[in-house]
Formats: structure tokens, sequence, C-alpha cells
């Protein structure tokens, strides 16, 4: 079964007289432990579409299946749950609560998935150790650096154990070795079994990525495998093996 | 419902973030609502103050009483009408007295204004009161001293007096004022009785506590002569027999004062529920205007809660767009906003009911009064109402928010 099947997916934008085709007839399909890296130049459409997979906006026109589940037609908050237990962001700016520290931070879709807090606070805790922020549990993000900010964002978007992962330039706010360091974190939790979509500019980003799917003026140019990704997932892995 | 619980606790803590983050802002919004809080629970304090005081004051008047007088206590008859009616005489008095059957106890009244003195301390104007023995049973006296005059120094015009609490306090330091002289313009009379304090401060000069009384036939003799007309205070059996025994009363005057069936009545005979009546209209307004202006005050507070609310939204876009992309609902979202707005004012409400507590202290002195229990709810249910109200349309526009537009706000 796919997570995603977007079949002919528009998103049109009115700025004054203008019509903006943003999105102009996606159709994707993607299946579980997918790492797959978004590609194009800037305006292509690559955050329309991560907006429209990760149900914080709606297409114009065309069906979005997410678990085999029509999503045009949930409320507002059947919407909300789903960004809530099945998918995990991870923005460029971090997007973190400023006045909170990491462990509050990464608690709070916990909090909106109604667990309690003893429960909350250890799974917060465990999503923090995992990407290697254990001793910078009470810190505020003003008090991290670049990229641990972008592991505590990317400890909340897992905290909640999400179907997939969207990632929109998270190395884009950090320099190269700070990014590589982050991209290391997504193969291994890619290689734990989570469906990942990474938007970058960088080829050398894109390059961990087992698909690498090209936008241009909100078409897609180019949907491929890529041969020389790093890791083989390891489910892929032990099929292969098995077969 | 777990999760309604864990939502709303996230918005009450986070707002108590929020609030102490921006603290000196916090402050200044707050104060619109102290005030406004803190003059709503005083004027609600001091109106059941004025209530309080003037009940006291009618039931020291004597709540079953009648007064028959020359003067109606209101009217929409014109001044020189009732200035040209016969004065009611003793006479009048002895007559009505002898034909009415259905009072419990009827007695003469007449007042003059003299200057009281004890041993180099006095007291001017003070009104003093000329009645009979009966006068007493018309009162609810209670005596701290003495007794009130009887029949005897009364039929005989003797110079006794019963004095009030207000009188003791200003002309007696240190001594007991039981047998003690008082002068009343010059003339000395022995105090035969003290009355406890009565405190029904509405009634001015009229409160017992000020009062002098002494045999009728004295304040004749030595401040009015007879050329004054006296008033009949009249107290009936029971609360339910007042009205028979004012229509009685109208009857026997009329006889008294040989009035034939097609002249008009010339007295009056005034009760309290007339007092009552116009206190109501006089007092009701001024009730209404009072809380009319608190509420303006209020009003004002939650105005600037209001827009400290729309820039907490504004300020915090990106926030409400962080909680609505990692599964905030609109319903959330609200809550946190009112909780926000409801905390602030809660906070101001309990400061404003703090300093209206300790200020009708200051009140309590010129009115019988202190902030009630129902007052503090009244003023804890409101402060947070109007946050409640005062936040919904700021909290609203938060939890409708487009996600992609908050995120994407700088
Ligand atoms: N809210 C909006 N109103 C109008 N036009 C919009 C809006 N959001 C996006 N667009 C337009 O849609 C197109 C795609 O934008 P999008 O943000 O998806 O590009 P992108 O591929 O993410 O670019 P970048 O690499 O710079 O982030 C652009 O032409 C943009 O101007
Ligand atoms: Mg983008």
């Amino acid at each position: 079964m796919n997570i995603i099947n977007i079949e002919n997916i528009t998103r049109l934008y009115e700025v004054g007289a203008e019509e903006v085709r943003a999105l102009d007839g996606v159709s994707l399909a993607i299946g579980k432990n997918e790492y797959v890296a978004i590609m194009g130049p800037s305006g292509s459409g690559k955050s329309t579409l991560m907006n429209i997979l990760g149900c914080l906006d709606t297409p114009s026109s065309g069906t979005y299946l997410f678990k085999n589940i029509q999503v045009s037609d949930m409320t507002d908050n059947q919407l909300a749950e789903i960004r809530n237990r099945e998918i995990g962001f991870v923005f460029q700016t971090f997007n973190l609560l400023p006045r909170s520290d990491s462990l509050h931070n990464v608690e709070l879709p916990l909090i909106y998935a109604g667990i309690p807090s003893s429960q909350r606070k250890e799974m917060a805790m465990n999503a923090l150790v995992s990407v290697g922020l254990g001793d910078r549990v009470h810190h505020k993000p003003n008090e991290l650096s670049g990229g641990q900010r972008q592991r505590v964002a990317i400890a909340r978007a897992l905290v909640t154990n999400p179907a997939i992962i969207l990632a929109d330039e998270p190395t884009g706010n950090l320099d190269s070795k700070t990014g590589e360091d982050i991209m290391t974190v997504f193969a291994e939790i890619h290689r734990q079994g989570n469906t990942i979509i990474l938007v970058t500019h960088e080829e050398y980003i894109a390059e961990h990525a087992n698909r690498i799917i090209r936008l241009r003026d909100g078409k897609i140019e180019k949907d491929e495998k890529n041969s020389h990704s790093h890791h083989a997932p390891l489910t892929k892995a032990a099929a292969m093996t098995g077969s | 419902m777990n999760r309604y619980w864990f939502e709303l606790k996230e918005g009450v803590l986070f707002s108590l973030k929020a609030i102490k983050a921006n603290k000196a802002r916090s402050m200044l919004t707050t104060l619109g609502i102290v005030i406004g809080i803190c003059s709503v629970a005083l004027m609600a304090t001091a109106i059941k103050g004025i209530d309080r005081a003037f009940e006291q004051g009618i039931s020291a008047l004597g709540a079953d009483n009648l007064w028959i007088d020359k003067w109606p206590w209101f009217t929409d008859e014109e001044w020189w009408k009732i200035r040209n009616r016969r004065n009611l005489t003793m006479e009048n008095y002895e007559k009505y007295k002898s034909l009415a059957k259905k009072p419990l106890a009827v007695a003469p009244t007449l007042w003059s204004s003299c200057k009281v003195q004890y041993n180099g301390h006095y007291i001017e104007d003070t009104l003093v009161t000329g009645s009979t023995a009966d006068y007493v049973k018309t009162t609810n006296f209670d005596f701290a001293q003495g007794r009130f005059y009887s029949e005897i120094e009364a039929d005989g015009a003797r110079d006794v007096a019963v004095v009030g609490n207000d009188i003791v306090e200003n002309l007696f330091k240190h001594i007991n004022p039981l047998d003690q002289y008082i002068e009343v313009d010059r003339i000395k009379f022995k105090i035969v009785g003290v009355l406890k304090k009565q405190g029904s401060n509405l009634l001015g000069d009229f409160n017992p506590d000020k009062q002098v009384y002494i045999p009728i036939g004295a304040s004749i003799k030595y401040y009015t002569g007879h050329r004054r007309s006296i008033a009949i205070v009249v107290r009936a059996k029971s609360t339910a027999q007042v009205k028979e025994t004012a229509e009685e009363a109208e009857e026997m005057m009329r006889r008294a004062r040989g009035l034939k069936y097609n002249q008009e009545n010339d007295f009056s005979i005034n009760q309290q529920e007339g007092l009552m009546r116009n206190y109501n209209q006089t007092v009701g307004v001024i009730k209404l205007v009072g809380l009319f202006i608190t509420g303006l005050s209020l009003l004002v507070g939650a105005i600037g809660i209001m827009n400290i609310m729309f820039v907490s939204v504004k300020e915090r876009t990106r926030e409400i767009g962080i909680r609505k992309a990692i599964g905030a609902k609109k319903r959330t979202i609200l809550s946190q906003f009112l909780a926000e707005a409801a905390l602030i004012c809660l906070i101001g409400g309990m400061i404003g009911l703090t300093l209206a507590i300790v200020l009708s202290m200051g009140i309590n002195k010129f009115l019988p009064t202190s902030v009630q229990m129902d007052t503090v709810f009244l003023a804890i249910t409101i402060s947070i109402l109007t946050g409640i109200i005062s936040g919904f349309v700021p909290a609203y526009t938060a939890a409708k928010m487009d996600p992609v537009d908050a995120l994407r706000y700088e």
C-alpha cells in the first residue's frame, strides 16, 4: 500500500488579476520506507507540493489519497489529526516555539494527541536522545546552535511515530558540515524504517535519497531512482537478500 | 476528555509564559481591568451600603408608623396651599387619640432646633423632640442607661431629657451622663435616659443618635410657644394593620378637625411606604447611573484587553502556524487565546477586588458596609467573562488562520 497517492494535482494562486500555477498536474505515488528528494529551481512549486502533501494546504483540483483515504473529504479537525499523528514536519527555519525548552517543543504534538504527561515526557526524551540531544533537554532554542535546533525539530517530527516525514530544505539554513550531520540523522531515521520526503537545492544532499523528483514550472520534469544512493534501506536490503 | 484538559493546561501554562514575557505590557493592559473591576465592586458595595443604611434608618423610625402632619412628605400640591393649612394642635391630638381605636400608640411631636451643651462642650442645631411618654412606644429604642421620661414627668412638663448616643459621645467624655444636667438653649434638663446607638446615618438630623427628647410641654414652654404645628406619630399594631390604621386616622382626623364632607383634608398622613417608594425612585436612578458608569470603565478595560490580544495574536502568528502544523485544531488555538485573555482579566480582577476591599474599609466609615461574598463572586465572574468576551474575536482570528500563511509570516 502506498502512503501517498496524488493524481493530477494543481494549485492555483490568484495574484491580482494574474493566475499563478504553482502546481500544474502533478501525479505521484510514494510507498512505505521510501526516501525521496524533491529538487527544482526556485519557484518551481516544491514547497507548495510539500504543503499539500502535509495537509497544510489543499489543492485547487486533483485527488489526494493518504493511506487510501480521500484528503479532500476531510474536515479541518480531521486534517489536524492527520498532521498530528501521521505527518512529521521539518522546516528550513526550524520553527520551534522560542520560549519553550527542547523537551516542551518535542512534547507539543503529544499534548495535542492527548498523551498523559509522564508518558509524554518519556517519549519526548527518547526522541531527543535518538537525535543526539539527550544533554540539551532544558535548553531553549536561542541557547542552541542551528544544527541542534534542527535536531530538536526532527525529534518533534519523529515523536508521534508518523507515517511520513516531510522536510522542506532542512539544511537550507545550515553550513555544509552541519547540513551533512543533519543528513546522517535523516539517514538513520530512514534506516529505522521511516518514510522521508525532503526538498533540497543541493545535489550532494539529494544524493542521500533513493529517488529524486525534479520539478519545473509546477510539473514533474523527472522522477527517477537514485542509483548511487549511499545506503540502501534496511528493509529493501533484507528483502533483496531474502529473494 | 484528557485531550481537552491537556490542551487547556498547555494553553494556560503557555499564556502565563506569554504574560510573563511581556510584563510591562500585561501590567498596563491589566490596569484597565483592575480599575474596572475595582469600581464595579465598590459600586456594588456602596449600593448595598446605602440600602442597608436606609433600611436601618427606616426601622429606627419604626416600620409600622404613620405621621399625621400639616406637611406631606411627598406631594404634587402647590406649596402655598399646604402652607395655608391650619396648624395641627394639641387639641386635635387629644381628640384624635380619644377617637382612634386601631393604633398601638399615639404621641404628639414638636421639633425645635437648639444648642445643647454640657460643661463647656456644646452642639449647635440639635434636633429636640418634644413628646409624651407614649412616644417611646412608637419607637424601637434600646436604652444604654435609664429610661424614657414618665407620664407624670411629661404631663408636668418637667425639665427631663432622654439623649441620643452621639450627643453623649460628643458632650460627655469620661462622665456618666445619667442624672447630669444638660443645657438646651440655656435651660437645664436632667438626663433620665441614654439611648443605645441606633446607627441610622441616612436619616441625618432625624437620626435618634443625634436627638434630645423632652416633654412636649417643656418644648412649648421654652422654645416654640403655641403657634407651631405639631405632628402626630401613630404606631399600628402590626405591619398588616398599617393600612387600616391610616384609613381610620384619616376619618378620625377629619372629625377632630371638624371638616365637612365637601372639604378637602387639611392634613397629611405620611407613611414610610412613601419614603421607600421615593427612595427607590431616586436611589434607583443613582444606582443605574452608577452601574452604567462603572460598566463604562469596565468596557474601557475590555477594549484594552481586546486590543492587546489582537497584538498578541499578530505577534504570535508564526507560533500559531507551528502549532497548527503539528496538529493543533481550531478549538485548541481558540481556547489557548481565550485562556490567555481570561487569565489576564482574572489577575486584573483579583487585584481590583483586593483594592476594592481595602477602599471599602474607608467607605465603611460612612456606610454600614463591606465587600460581601456575593460581590467577590460577581467580580470574579465578571472579570473572567470580560476576558472571554473581549478575547473572543482576537482568538477567533487566530483560530481560523491559514497554517501555510501563518508559517510564512515574518
Ligand atoms: N501564497 C501565495 N500566493 C501567491 N503565489 C504563491 C503563494 N505561494 C507560492 N506562490 C507561487 O507559487 C510558486 C511556487 O512557489 P513555491 O514556494 O512552491 O516554490 P519553491 O519551489 O518552494 O521555491 P523555493 O525553492 O524558492 O523555496 C511561485 O511562483 C510562487 O510565487
Ligand atoms: Mg520552497
